[in-house]
């Protein structure tokens, strides 16, 4: 962007062109010291020697590591084998976090199109209709939420009173509960990017394709579907990387009767085990697996920016 | 959420600390829901010091905060029986010189001179009670007397049961379950602790301390593990719970006023200490908050109803009421990987 921008040669840019790199100097000490720097500590702190009860003592050890990866037994003088429980709390944050995604696209692709096609002027009545829930604090509306979907909630009596079901869905403290927290909680992430996209979207290629007999289908998974792609790809990192995370839905909605990645950090902070380095690997191993995934994502976009192009 | 809500007060409080003077403020970490506002508005108009309080949910919450850097923040926090005592081998409080408290002498003998804080040099009584479990009666109405109804639950209570999120009460109280002692070192009694809870596991709806009475009152929940207070309020508010005290035993804790290394208002948090060693002020937390005063002279002031209150009585076949035990670095290491296994 810059670059293009730049590209018109004038004076007053180049002018600009120097000045930037100093011009972007509270940017680069923001993002040092707010993102890098809790980064590093995390990173060193993971490598360091568990204090009993909470803190570090500074000498190397690979001990959280080892925790995280190799299991040896109850009373830790067993023979090294696969240490699958944490593995398993990681695959069940992933999994939830992957149905939130889907969930959250089913949903918010043609509610981003329905907005983006409406006319212009609308437009952002929409959006901001789609905010409005959003207003209320996190917290505030996942006890609601709770409130909902209790065994003598809301929900419940609805469908008990239309005759629908005999007994209450059990739906606090599962799975399914968290689920649609996340789901709930992360939904216009989704929504915006897509919409973002589908509004640049330009609409003669749908006519260009019909006019080519092309099916409906066919023009939205032709033509449609890539030329949104890039916002599509956003919205579901911004529902997926949250929903990884989180802690909050399967703390209310779930009981916490199962760890989940943003649970098991806590713990190692706050609960009675106090085992900072465990907590700061097991946040490294979760940040490595997101930078993983944000790298593809990257890849991706160069990629299709090269075959554009 | 307990992160958030604590990072975020934390940031509000350091910066309001660093602007205020230090001669009008007191800085309070105690648990959530355990004092009137009345009786900080007391304080306040008694002596001009403002309070401001922070929150937290367990003791180990507490403990993370405070050697994560919020010492130095906080003049005060309300430590259980056992963490007074990890807390003062850890350096984290301030010792009160004699003559420093001029009401000291209003504890309790029984609570003056306790264990966990000999002399009583860190701290001074704040509410002493049980920790127990309380039975929906609509929903059981067998013997609830003991530890079975939250480890091998009668049908009608299967997966309907809270507990705290709390490691110690739940080692504890099942501890005494399968009658061994806390923070044993046995490995057989270890394994079998291990086995026993996994078992259990799987007739608990949820573990959640902050929501303990809540779900009791709105009946998620038809048993729950809980305060002898909490189930008291909870009863009040309409749940037909009945509080049990089980032939095993029950969880017995003493909360504390301890102060904090480097309080920021020392002179502040020490009148605040004085003022709740007042029989009157004692008085007014007690009939709110429904426990145990450890100070003198506060029975003739409490609502008469407190004293036949059916969860401050234990009935004669109740087992003992045993504290929290401080377990050694080997021993807690088992108990963090039980917990681990219990949670996966």
């Amino acid at each position: 962007m810059a670059t293009g921008a730049a590209g018109g040669g004038s004076a007053s840019m180049d002018t600009y062109r120097e000045a930037r790199n100093w011009l972007l100097m509270p940017a680069w000490v923001t993002l040092a010291i707010l993102v890098l720097v809790p980064v590093a500590m995390m990173l060193i702190y993971s490598f360091l020697t568990k204090e009993f009860r909470g803190g570090v003592i500074w000498e190397f050890s690979l001990a959280a590591y080892d925790q995280f990866f190799l299991d040896r037994g109850l009373f830790g003088d067993e023979p090294a084998r696969i240490e699958w429980t944490y593995i398993t709390i990681f695959w069940r944050s992933i999994w939830q976090a992957a149905t939130a995604t889907v969930l959250s696209l089913a949903i918010g692709f043609p509610t981003a199109y329905f907005i983006a096609t409406r006319p212009a002027r609308m437009r952002p009545i929409w959006v901001f209709l789609v905010t409005i829930p959003y207003w209320v604090n996190l917290l505030i509306r996942t006890v609601s939420m709770k409130f909902l979907l209790r065994d003598q909630g809301t929900l419940n009596d609805f469908l008990i009173a239309m005759g629908l079901i005999d007994t209450p869905l059990v739906i606090v403290n599962t799975n399914i509960g968290v689920q649609i927290g996340l789901f709930y909680s992360y939904l216009p992430f989704m929504v915006l990017p897509i919409y973002a996209a589908v509004e640049r979207y330009n609409f003669t290629l749908s006519e260009a394709a019909a006019d080519l007999y092309a099916s409906r289908t066919t023009t939205l998974t032709r033509v449609i579907l890539p030329a949104v792609k890039p916002g599509v790809l956003a919205g579901c990192i911004l529902v997926f990387v949250p929903s990884l995370g989180s802690f909050l839905a399967p703390d209310l909605l779930g009981g916490a009767r199962n760890f989940m990645i943003g649970s098991l950090i806590e713990e190692q902070f706050k609960g009675n085990a106090g085992n900072w380095p465990f907590g700061a690997a097991a946040s490294m191993i979760l940040l490595t697996l997101v930078l993983m995934l944000l790298l593809l994502f990257a890849r991706q976009q160069v990629k299709a920016g090269k075959t554009a192009g | 959420m307990k992160i958030l809500i604590n990072a975020f007060t934390a940031l509000a409080l350091m910066t309001g600390a660093n602007a205020a003077t230090a001669d009008d403020r007191l800085v309070l970490y105690h648990w959530f829901e355990y004092i009137p506002q009345e009786l900080l508005d007391k304080f306040t108009a008694e002596t001009g010091v403002s309070v401001t309080m922070d929150t937290y949910d367990s003791n180990e919450a507490m403990l993370a905060s405070l050697k994560a850097g919020g010492i130095g923040t906080y003049d005060l926090s309300v430590p259980g029986d056992y963490m007074v005592a990890i807390m003062a081998n850890e350096g984290l409080l301030d010792t009160i010189a004699d003559g420093e408290l001029k009401n000291k002498g209003n504890i309790a003998p029984e609570w003056a001179n306790p264990n966990y804080d000999p002399g009583r040099r860190h701290s001074i009584p704040y509410q002493w009670g049980s920790t127990s479990f309380a039975v929906n009666r609509d929903v059981y109405g067998g013997d609830i007397n003991t530890t079975d109804i939250l480890f091998d639950p009668p049908a009608e209570l299967q997966g309907r049961i809270n507990m705290l999120d709390s490691q110690g009460e739940i080692m504890a109280m099942a501890s005494l379950h399968l009658g061994i002692p806390q923070c044993t070192s046995d490995r057989e009694q270890l394994k079998a602790l291990d086995a026993m809870l996994q078992d259990a596991k799987q007739h608990w709806a949820s573990f959640n301390s902050d929501t303990a009475k809540e779900v009791l009152v709105s009946g998620d929940a038809a048993a729950g593990q809980i305060y002898d207070g909490f189930a008291a309020k909870a009863r009040e508010e309409g749940a037909n719970i009945e509080y049990a005290y089980a032939t095993q035993g029950y969880v017995a804790w003493m909360d504390n006023i301890a102060l904090l290394r480097d309080a920021p208002n020392r002179e502040n948090a020490l009148k605040f200490m004085d003022f709740m060693l007042v029989p009157e002020n004692v008085a007014t937390l007690t009939n709110w908050a429904q426990y145990n005063p450890g100070v003198s002279g506060v029975s003739a002031l409490l609502d008469p109803a407190l004293a036949t209150q059916p969860e401050k009585n234990p009935h004669a076949d109740a087992g003992p009421g045993v504290f929290i035990e401080v377990c050694s670095e080997d021993v807690q290491a088992v108990y963090d990987q039980i917990w681990t296994n219990l949670k996966k």
